[in-house]
């Protein structure tokens, strides 16, 4: 398998064609010859689009494994709260409509202490089996022991699809047990859908830029992704569950830990970004850091909570915890107002789903516009203050 | 204490788009650089070094090009940097990746320490560091915002979700650094005259000088997810432009209508 040059087909025209059209530059031509160098990823564009059978690509036939062997859409019930976080019931809701196009049972697997509520609440949501490993050294997620847990569900039930919240507990346990498994994790998807051969088709965004990338797992099994919270809905619950609970037995051996720990502190509560209603978000518009007073002011008058992108958190303005986008948080308030953003799908994906988007941004082509309902073009700097005017004169009247 | 950090080169935009004729990847020429997210696992260990003696070596997988960056971090203060290279491990996702990391970490020989930084700014999964203890073996711990040694084991500060732990591991480890911990330093102008190129700080590790001689585990060959097909996001259809003048009560009237104000 891999990329074969046809020499004789290579001369200045279509060497120099080639080179240009590799987009991460792996292709040179030199002195009448071509060579692909280590940075190829196998894109395949050289083949598909370049000069015809210049670059062939030869596939190996590989062995197909039994697919029919693996049942089950199983979604790790996050609980390292006590509670189980919300995601995965979002994600159970996911699963439910994923089973149904392929007839499969859904699963919750959940790992913890004294987790008979959490058992509860699981049935609750309508799954069909609900895997607990239960034990007193299972309390604070320790990653060699969940992972343990974890392995040993995979072995005996052998689902064919495993559903992960993109929390930091979820991020750190999904790629161990994955990695552990020899298969394929895809993190942040934002859609998934189901092939009636069970694959599961994982769809995130790509490069950090405005590109979706379409993966599958196709040989290999369980099949691995990871969803953030918001991404999508929660399912009602049902009024009479008829799911079960399966008590798993947690072996000594499996609580052997390499990490000792001494102290763990809840962070104070503070305002979760992802939880309000109201969002000002912004941008690389906005020039200083004393222009964020007429922001905060917007804020206090429409009771919003003040967020950013990416470069605002590069650029010290703000702390990462209020950014949105792919490497941030994800958000979904009722209204949110982006100040200065131009809308790479880096932002866009942290807040598309928002009820409604309002973006003022000077560039009539700034891709925010392509998502916002309401697409202001204009500078902020003259609609903000203006706007907090006419805000507090229908307050007074 | 020997440690290892793990560096990757990224391109210098993540601005990409699809030329809308050919269906092809428009990347514009913005140079490439060091991940910023490895920067701060970089100085959390050298850090390390600077309290508790030792060697910290980076390691990279990519092209030829990426020796830039290992030539940056020994500026900074690496003692050395390796550079894992071949066209058999081109294709690579998370599962090839980080055992290609791997392989080629165990071809290098001991380490106390392995740090990674958060994700990189072109992938943005956050999963390699996870995947490479698992390959390695060792224990791991994620979201690291201070690490400390004490009595021959590593003291960790991390934040998982709503909870700031603090833990004991036993080295030999691997600590996914978290963002926003430290400001990293600069690379010295004195080590960039006294070391130029740096050639001789500086290895390149290929696929014949690592022990595993499969080549079903790496590469495209060796990850199990394939990307059947890239595609431009869906656009909103239904939206309003709003332009010209009065453009502050015309914002305040859709609020009024939404009832936001």
């Amino acid at each position: 398998m891999g990329l074969k040059i046809n020499q004789s087909l290579i001369n200045d025209k279509t060497g120099k064609e080639l080179q240009e059209l590799c987009p991460f530059g792996a292709i040179s031509y030199e002195n009448g010859k071509l060579d692909i160098s280590s940075a190829c990823r196998l894109c395949r564009m050289c083949v598909n689009k370049g000069p015809a059978g210049c670059i062939s690509y030869e596939e190996e036939k590989i062995e197909q494994i039994d697919k029919s062997k693996y049942k089950g859409i199983c979604v790790y019930a996050d609980s390292d709260h006590g509670k189980i976080h919300r995601v995965s019931f979002e994600l159970i809701g996911k699963a439910i409509e994923l089973a149904k196009v392929i007839s499969h049972p859904v699963y919750a697997l959940l790992i913890g202490y004294q987790t008979e509520e959490n058992v509860r609440e699981l049935l609750n949501y309508g799954v069909d089996k609900v895997f607990v490993y239960d034990h007193e050294k299972l309390k604070d997620f320790d990653i060699e022991r969940y992972a343990n847990c974890f392995s040993d569900f995979i072995e005996n039930e052998k689902p064919s699809s495993i559903l992960v919240g993109a929390t930091n507990v979820g991020r750190c346990l999904a790629p161990r047990v994955a990695a552990r498994f020899h298969t394929g994790l895809t993190a942040d998807c934002t859609r998934l859908e189901m092939k009636e051969n069970t694959d599961l088709v994982q769809i995130r965004p790509a490069f950090g830029g405005n590109i979706m990338a379409q993966i599958i797992t196709p040989n290999s099994r369980p099949q691995f992704c990871t969803v953030r919270y918001k991404i999508f809905d929660a399912p009602k619950k049902v009024s009479e569950p008829k799911g079960v609970a399966v008590n798993k037995t947690v072996k000594e051996e499996w609580l052997q830990s390499h990490v000792n720990i001494i102290d763990i502190i809840e962070k104070p509560e503070e305002t979760d970004i992802s939880e309000v209603d109201v969002i000002i978000a912004v941008g690389r518009g906005l020039k200083s850091k004393n222009d964020l007073a007429m922001v905060k002011e917007l804020a206090s008058l429409l009771k919003a909570n003040i967020a950013c992108s990416r470069p605002m958190v590069e650029n010290g303005m703000f702390d990462a915890k209020h950014q949105i986008g792919l490497s941030g948080k994800t958000v979904k308030p009722k209204l949110i107002i982006t100040l200065g953003i131009s809308g790479a799908i880096q932002f866009t994906t942290g807040m598309k789903s928002s009820d409604c988007i309002v973006a003022i941004n000077s560039d009539p082509d700034a891709q925010i516009f392509n998502i916002a309902n309401y697409g202001i073009v204009g500078d902020l700097y003259e609609i903000v203050p203006e706007l907090i005017e006419r805000i507090k004169v229908d307050r007074y009247v | 204490m020997n440690i290892i950090v793990c560096i990757k080169q990224v391109p210098g935009t993540t601005n990409v788009n699809i030329d809308p004729v050919t269906g092809t990847l428009i990347r514009d020429g913005v140079a490439a650089k060091m991940n910023p997210y490895d920067l701060e696992a970089l100085e959390l260990g050298l850090q390390l070094i600077k309290k508790n003696g030792g060697t910290l070596n980076v390691v990279s997988m990519g092209p030829n090009s990426a020796l830039e960056v290992l030539r940056e971090a020994i500026y900074m203060g690496a003692d050395g940097g390796v550079l894992i290279s071949d066209r058999k491990f081109g294709g690579a996702d998370v599962l090839a990746t980080s055992y290609t990391l791997c392989s080629g970490i165990r071809a290098i020989g001991d380490y106390d320490l392995i740090i990674t930084g958060k994700q990189t700014t072109d992938g943005d999964t956050a999963q390699v560091g996870s995947e490479l203890a698992e390959h390695l073996g060792i224990p791991h711990i994620a979201n690291v915002r201070k690490a400390e040694v004490k009595g021959g084991v590593l003291e960790c500060v991390y934040q998982l979700d709503n909870k700031i732990y603090t833990a004991d591991i036993a080295m030999p480890c691997l600590i996914c650094a978290d963002s926003g911990i430290n400001t990293p330093r600069l690379p010295s102008f004195k080590r960039k005259v006294e070391y130029g190129k740096a050639e001789d700080r500086i290895r390149i590790i290929t696929f014949a000088d690592i022990e595993d001689q499969d080549e079903n585990h790496y590469g495209l060959k060796g990850s199990p997810t394939k990307v059947e097909k890239i595609f431009e996001p869906d656009k909103k259809v239904e939206r309003k432009m709003i332009s010209g003048t009065d453009l502050a009560s015309k914002t305040y009237d859709v609020l009024k209508a939404h009832k936001f104000v």
